[in-house]
């Protein structure tokens, strides 16, 4: 266990550093370098440019040096916990950045738990109902949750809201919460607004889940283990939760792993569109004012994030399931 | 009928059962008809049949572990529980009354020993489940009990074992804890599915060891479903040969061989090799034909279509049981119309 | 030295009408019990023909404006109507607007002047255009008597633009986005999935790992960060190909994998090997042997990455950072649905959102079915 432990997070950080490798050229994407946007920003402000403060960022950034000793010096930069600085916002990116995050990491982390809690139920219903009415039901459900783009759900479900209740659904917190300490009527305030930009993003992967529930519980419920179980004299539910579901579920947990990087694209646009503060709208932000290190520490974070939720799952799957603990078939 | 004369109690008995699976879009299948069977303690009923004739669905009918489409529509299964007789066709599979059946009185071992077994759990952990569910131990007294259990079954380092999972063990180990798990309440009767199939030869001879000593020790009944005669006869007091749904002779195992009279039972000893001298050896002789599919079975005897010695009445009027000697019967209508061109 | 010509008698070989059938004969046959698949297909050919006939369908130009009818409501098309006379009157019309001035909100809003009819022609006169950018035609296939009056099927935007009009050229560019996108990426797919496949050791290995880390993360701030260095300035033309592109650029990774997949089983299968054992070139065993044998696979796999493509061009484009206007795509139109308030007094602005849904489904049942009928056994 240790050992596969150990093996998947040498894979991560391969996976981090060329991500970081990817976010930086994305960052180096845009014509002109980011000195050339910030003079340029400072003198339509109005603003005296220093130049001493000009040759300070340029010896910081290497600018003007090969295209590898700046991605070093951004990476070393990072690695201290700097991201450089937003010339926007004319802070550093890390300040900016942290709150977002966790936002973005609250939202889609519940949307998991959403995911998982309607999927269950209804997939292991439809396997075990199979061409039932439920079945049927829970079939079109998916369908329609799959075709529906995440966006066009908030966009239909804001408008419902405001059509026929006159309420606007969006953001996070109420105005009065918006920087207050975390307390009881916070987290009531959260959830008050959360529920819908979480419905949201969970639509999408419950359809997905329960169709894969319903595909992997069907096969698994013709092994011949579970006549086994039947025949010790369990209940029937008690048979179908402790065996086949169980086997069910390993595939399942490995779909995380491309669930996860759907999740965090869709949080993007739903954030968008339905005005979090997450780190999705401040990403569209700075990639229209080309405010490159923001938008390059948001999607190297964002896929971070991607990347270590994927480990987690995998050491779950590892976890509940012998066979790969121990790297047998 | 006197199968056992003067022997205990029967068990078990299957009186007149038929099962029919049904689908929505084809006709219903008859896939065992009018089936009696006999089961007594400390004694083996071998069931025998080419794969397809019936051997284990009935079996699973026993236990009501067919799936949802089978009914049983006519006959019982009586099953004496000791404080009298219990028809487990009339049960609910999923009752309470059947639940307690399964496992605790009657258990079953399976063909495959690999996919018979949950993957994800300890082999200790799947004995214990059956112990704790039936004699109400705590999860440490189970335990104590499926490690002897094990050991008992011939697992070395039962303890250890314990918490191994299936796929860390070998093919004999794996039945042998299955057997385990279905000893691991004392049960009276022990269905086993073709237990040996799956394993090879020096395997399959120390299962078959074990599951006579087993019966030696603990004096179930025990029902047994082979297609080998072989094993038959080293494991049999009784025998019932099936073919396509019909038992179409049983009776004592050593009558039965000595002089089968339906021509199914002599035609399947026939494909049998033995060991001879090469010189000596004969040509095995295979049955013609192959099995048809239940939809096409005849309205008489379900052999009429390969038999050799068909004649008249056989495809439209099911033979009846005729009495061979004591404890053995055939359906066969050969054995009614002696004077016909029999075995001509 | 001449070279004798001699008359040679050719038996002209009559084809024998054997019962043999094609591969795609075979799928077809498969294809066409499955219902819903084949219902599919008629609404993917409908949607695709709209796109290659928009300019003749679209009544009036996409960006033809009209400051009088800012978000007019959809007047719908009517075919049956009872005259003041007790008379019945039938054919296609519209009813004509008038304004109100809502008395709490102070606006002006449009109503349906249900009195007032203003019947619909088909195949009416119209300005000279060019169907598909070289077809010259004056004709369109609906309008209203007099180009002056309002005629908005399906409602107005807030320039008081033709929705309908512009859904239907969206639909052309979004759909081609489609298409041009998964052939880019299956032409990706294709070339380094089959080397990897076909070749195996430490370039499949290479490959693997680049399309397992591009499939582990989120795509769409990938896109975004791609998108957003496009030069503002480029023309409408050049932003089209740039999406293409960068949506390949992640495209083609999960059909590298199924024509890797498939490669790596075809290997080993016997008619390959006795290819080999014939001394037959790797190039003849490929194109000969092996992708005649995936070729339907590989359709069905292009078909179910169209409905991702599509998603992904809406998605960006809605975000402002895909395709730009003055082009219309399903996605810049939903742009204008952005806004709540504006969706509340405008709700048909949501049609593009419809169109979608709709497409992304048949392509999926498509799809499913194609993959079904390639594969018999798959499932």
């Amino acid at each position: 266990m240790v050992q596969f432990i150990i093996r998947r997070l040498i894979a991560m950080l391969l996976t981090l550093f060329a991500i970081s490798f990817v976010a930086f050229a994305i960052i180096q994407l845009p014509p002109g370098d980011y000195l050339t946007s910030y003079i340029a920003s400072l003198a339509a402000t109005g603003d005296q440019v220093d130049p001493r403060v000009i040759e300070n960022l340029r010896a910081q950034y290497g600018l003007g040096e090969p295209y590898l000793v700046q991605y070093w010096k951004w990476l070393a930069g990072i690695l201290q916990g700097n991201f450089g600085s937003s010339f926007e916002w004319k802070r550093p990116v890390t300040e900016l950045i942290w709150g977002r995050l966790g936002n973005s990491i609250l939202v889609e982390g519940l949307a998991v738990i959403v995911m998982w809690f309607i999927a269950l139920p209804i997939g292991i219903y439809a396997a075990v109902r199979k061409y039932s009415l439920g079945d049927y039901l829970a079939t079109v459900a998916g369908f329609i949750g799959l075709a529906v783009p995440n966006f066009l759900f908030a966009l239909i479900l804001m408008y419902l809201a405001y059509t026929w209740f006159g309420t606007t659904l969006g953001g996070l917190f109420s105005p009065e919460f918006e920087t207050a300490r975390w307390s009881l009527p916070r987290i009531w305030d959260f959830f008050a607004h959360a529920w819908a930009p979480v419905l949201v993003l969970a639509t999408g992967g419950t359809a997905e889940l329960i169709r894969i529930l319903r595909a992997n519980l069907l096969d698994e419920l013709k092994k011949p283990y579970v006549v086994t179980a039947r025949a010790k004299g369990l209940p029937e539910w008690k048979v179908i939760l402790k065996y086949p579901v169980r086997l069910a579920l390993n595939p399942l947990i490995s779909t995380i792993g491309w669930l996860l990087p759907a999740l965090v694209s869709g949080s993007v646009i739903v954030s968008v569109v339905m005005n979090l503060p997450t780190a999705g709208p401040m990403l569209l932000r700075s990639l229209t004012t080309q405010d490159m290190y923001l938008a390059g520490a948001i999607i190297l974070l964002l896929s971070v994030l991607t990347v270590i939720g994927t480990l987690i799952s995998d050491i779950l799957l590892a976890l509940i399931d012998p066979r790969i603990r121990y790297g047998a078939k | 009928m006197p199968q056992t004369p003067m022997a205990a109690k029967p068990l078990l008995t299957i009186n007149d059962m038929s099962i029919v699976f049904s689908s929505p879009d084809e006709a219903d299948i008859e896939a065992v008809r009018q089936v009696d069977l006999t089961l007594t303690p400390g004694k083996t009923l071998a069931l025998v049949g080419e794969s397809g004739c019936g051997k284990s669905v009935t079996a699973r009918a026993v236990l009501r572990l067919l799936d949802r489409n089978a009914k049983i529509p006519s006959g019982k299964i009586l099953y004496d529980t000791g404080a009298g007789p219990v028809d487990i066709a009339r049960l609910n599979s999923d009752s309470l009354a059947m639940r307690a059946i399964r496992g605790a009185e009657i258990s079953m071992i399976f063909q495959e020993p690999m996919s018979s077994l949950s993957p994800v759990h300890t082999i200790g952990d799947q004995i214990d489940e059956i112990i704790v569910l039936h004699d109400r131990l705590n999860k440490k007294q189970a335990r104590e009990r499926t490690i002897s259990l094990l050991d008992q079954v011939g697992v070395p380092g039962a303890r250890d074992r314990a918490n191994a999972y299936p796929f860390e063990l070998s093919g004999g180990l794996r039945q042998r804890a299955m057997i385990a798990m279905a000893l691991a309440c004392t049960p009276k009767l022990l269905i086993a599915d073709e237990p040996t199939t799956a394993l090879d030869v020096t395997t399959q001879a120390q299962i078959l060891d074990l599951l006579r000593q087993l019966q030696d020790d603990f004096g179930m009944a025990m029902l047994f479903i082979t297609h080998d005669l072989g094993v038959v006869a080293e494991i049999a007091d009784e025998i019932a040969v099936m073919y396509l749904g019909d038992v179409v002779e049983q009776g004592d195992v050593y009558e039965v061989f000595r002089a089968p009279k339906h021509p199914y039972t002599q035609a399947l000893m026939n494909s049998v090799p033995r060991l001879m001298r090469k010189a000596e050896r004969q040509r095995l002789t295979p049955i013609k034909g192959t099995v048809p599919s239940p939809k096409d079975r005849p309205n008489g005897c379900a052999f009429t279509s390969r038999c050799p010695h068909a004649f008249g009445p056989c495809a439209e009027i099911r033979p009846q049981r005729t009495m061979v000697s004591t404890g053995h019967t055939a359906r066969c209508h050969l054995l009614t119309h002696e004077k016909a061109e029999a075995f001509a | 030295m001449a070279v004798q010509s001699m008359e040679q008698i050719v038996p002209v070989a009559v084809p024998r009408r054997t019962a043999r059938e094609s591969q795609f004969g075979l799928m077809w046959r498969r294809f066409r019990q499955h219902k819903l698949a084949l219902v599919s297909l008629w609404i993917v050919a409908v949607f695709y023909l709209i796109a290659i006939l928009a300019e003749f369908l679209a009544p009036v130009d996409p960006s033809d404006y009209s400051a009088r009818y800012t978000y007019a409501p959809p007047q719908g098309l009517n075919f049956v109507a009872q005259n003041e006379d007790g008379s019945w009157h039938f054919g296609p019309y519209v009813y004509a607007y008038k304004t109100e001035i809502d008395p709490v909100a102070l606006r002006r809003t449009f109503v349906l002047d249900e009195t007032k009819r203003l019947p619909v022609h088909f195949f009416t006169e119209s300005e000279p255009y060019r169907l598909a950018g070289f077809i010259p035609m004056s004709i369109k296939f609906m309008g209203v008597e007099n180009p002056r009056d309002p005629f908005y099927i399906l409602g107005a935007d807030r320039l008081g633009r033709d929705l309908l009009s512009r859904l239907i050229h969206g639909t052309r560019i979004s759909l081609s986005i489609g298409l041009a996108g998964v052939t880019l990426s299956l032409f990706f797919g294709v070339v380094i999935g089959g080397f990897a496949g076909f070749y195996g050791g430490w370039f499949d290995g290479a490959v693997m790992r680049t399309v397992e880390f591009i499939r582990s993360m989120p795509t769409i701030p990938l896109w975004l960060g791609l998108a957003a260095a496009m030069p503002k300035d480029w023309s409408a033309l050049q932003t089209y190909f740039a999406i293409t592109i960068i949506l390949s650029l992640i495209g083609w990774t999960e059909l590298a994998r199924v024509v890797r997949g498939r490669f790596l089983s075809l290997r080993t299968e016997d008619f390959v090997t006795a290819a080999q054992l014939d001394g037959a070139s790797d190039w003849r065993i490929v194109t000969r042997h092996m992708v005649p044998s995936f070729t339907s696979h590989i359709i069905a796999a292009a078909t179910l990455a169209i409905p991702g493509m599509i998603l992904a061009e809406t998605a960006l484009s809605f975000l402002g950072l895909g395709l730009q206007a003055p082009i219309v795509s399903w996605g810049t139109l939903l742009q204008d649905a952005q806004n709540i308030r504006t969706l509340a007094t405008a709700p048909w602005l949501l049609a593009p959102g419809l169109c979608v849904v709709v497409v992304i489904l048949a392509l999926n049942f498509f799809g499913d079915g194609l993959r079904d009928a390639a594969d018999p056994h798959g499932r």
